[in-house]
């Protein structure tokens, strides 16, 4: 049995002249890495709402209960700014003691930080509160929505070797959402591509390349080449997507 | 130089400007009085007089103990069910349109027809008399309250929906904080009012407090103790504003700075 299941029919927000999402069908299994990549603005923000439950309103269901723990890394790092670190952590995971707190900080590089308030922490610095946040929860699925975007590429080869470290003690079945096909094949075991919206699944990818694996690997860089090259049709609107802003 | 904050184009500190500015008041106020010598304008001096004499008779402190606690009483009732109520129609679309029209009815009765109804309702009695200056400041209350509910960060209480953070910690964790702007105002703004109210219906229906006493020395026509009585008055919501409003402020919106 797969431990994720989505089947929807059609999403359209209340109002909205075109559906945001077409057939959307896929199954993903227990520990699996999904990347689903497409032009900005082709629904994946919303896709993932739904599978989380925070968007009821859609045609079709998702296999995703209320007892499932669901850790979620939104697109911004989303801290309350008014907790310290700590508190925001412990927001999620109330029993949480201080050395668990110290430890779980200084696994994503933010040693000494549980004092601070997260205003007084760099963009980077908050996005991995948000992503030790998604894992205190010991989640059974991750959602992570372009949390790595617009980052250096080192800085974003580091989130990726934190992330790769946290899945290891939890092996959540992982849904990453991007418009950047370098990090998805740098990260997934698996890239379902999606259409402009109304989006469609139009490829569904597997990534057997060895790990670790770096945005700028050599492997990566020819896998991106050869899925180019063998489609340009459904990839043409990735090249200029990388320029826009993401639409929620 | 200028010592430390400078308050205006010629480099004087602010506090220096303020109280000069409330000196010199009292000084043209004082000059005026001498000046023109009738009981109907008592100088400064002859006011601060007047308040030592009620003050050591005891009487005065004895009123202001009573406006006192009902104006505390009133206002703690009034923030309870203002910020519950504004919370409840800022978030629920039904809970809005039932209450609207009887809050429009709220926010624009006049003061004294509440205060009326209660104590012919209630009697003229303590009850009635708190809750007529409590029923004052609920509309204003909710009102601004109810601006805070719908301004909320939808972001973040999506972070308290995913990760199914119990409701009792939404409200603490990541509502409450979002509107203590909002429930700061409404409670500089509503001291204020009840202030002001709370006089009035002593006045009306009470045989202590200060307004029962300002109607008792109007009565004489005694404006000197009327004014000592004012004097004292300004100086406890000096003091409740220095040193509770301020601080409050100061410690809930720290992490603003």
């Amino acid at each position: 049995m797969s431990a994720l299941t989505v089947a929807i029919r059609a999403k359209r927000h209340a109002g909205a002249a075109a559906d945001t999402l077409g057939a959307l069908q896929f199954t993903a299994a227990s520990g699996d890495f999904v990347a689903i990549v497409g032009p900005s603005g082709a629904g994946k923000t919303t896709l993932l709402k739904i599978i989380a439950g925070l968007d009821p309103a859609f045609d079709g269901a998702v296999s995703v209960g209320r007892s499932t723990r669901v850790g979620y890394v939104f697109q911004e790092p989303r801290l309350l700014p008014w907790l310290n670190v700590a508190d925001n952590l412990r927001l999620v995971q109330p029993e949480l003691s201080d050395a668990a707190i110290d430890a779980g900080l200084a696994r994503v590089g933010l040693p000494g930080t549980a004092c601070q308030l997260p205003l007084r922490l760099s963009g980077g610095m908050q996005r991995r509160v948000a992503l030790l946040r998604a894992f205190l929860i010991k989640p059974e699925l991750l959602l992570l929505d372009e949390p790595f975007i617009s980052l250096d590429a080192p800085t974003a080869d580091s989130l990726y070797d934190v992330l790769a470290a946290l899945r290891a003690d939890v092996m959540p079945t992982t849904l990453l959402v991007t418009h950047d096909l370098r990090e998805a094949l740098a990260l997934a075991d698996r890239v379902l591509f999606v259409s402009r919206g109304p989006a469609r699944l139009i490829l569904d990818h597997q990534v057997a390349l060895p790990r670790p694996r770096r945005r700028d690997d050599e492997a990566v860089t020819h896998a991106h080449h050869e899925l180019m090259s063998q489609h340009p049709e459904l990839l043409g609107g990735l090249a200029a997507a990388g320029s826009h802003p993401e639409a929620v | 130089m200028p010592l430390a904050k400078t308050g205006g184009p010629g480099g004087w500190p602010a506090g220096l400007i303020r109280s000069g500015a409330l000196l010199a008041l009292l000084i043209a106020w004082q000059l005026v009085a001498l000046r023109v010598d009738d009981p109907l304008l008592p100088a400064p001096t002859a006011v601060l007089a007047s308040l030592f004499h009620h003050l050591t008779t005891g009487e005065l402190l004895h009123h202001l103990g009573v406006t006192l606690l009902r104006v505390a009483a009133s206002f703690v009732i009034a923030m309870l069910v203002g910020v519950a109520v504004g919370v409840w129609m800022g978030r629920s679309q039904l809970a809005n349109n039932l209450l609207d029209s009887l809050l429009v009815l709220m926010l624009n009765l006049p003061a004294l027809v509440t205060a009326i109804l209660c104590f012919i309702w209630i009697g003229l009695n303590e009850t009635a008399a708190v809750l007529a200056v409590a029923l004052n400041k609920i509309p204003t209350v909710i009102t601004n309250i109810r601006e805070g509910a719908r301004a909320l960060d939808q972001q973040l209480l999506q972070v308290g929906e995913v990760y199914r953070v119990p409701r009792r910690t939404v409200l603490r964790r990541i509502v409450l904080p979002q509107l203590y702007p909002y429930i700061m105002a409404s409670a500089r703004s509503g001291l204020a009012l009840i202030w002001k109210i709370v006089l009035v219906i002593e006045l009306l229906g009470r045989s202590d407090g200060i307004g029962f006493q300002l109607g008792t020395y109007f009565q004489f026509f005694d404006l000197t103790s009327i004014l000592a009585y004012t004097t004292a008055f300004a100086a406890v919501v000096f003091v409740i504003e220095a040193l509770l409003l301020r601080p409050l402020d100061r410690k809930l919106n720290g992490w603003r700075s």
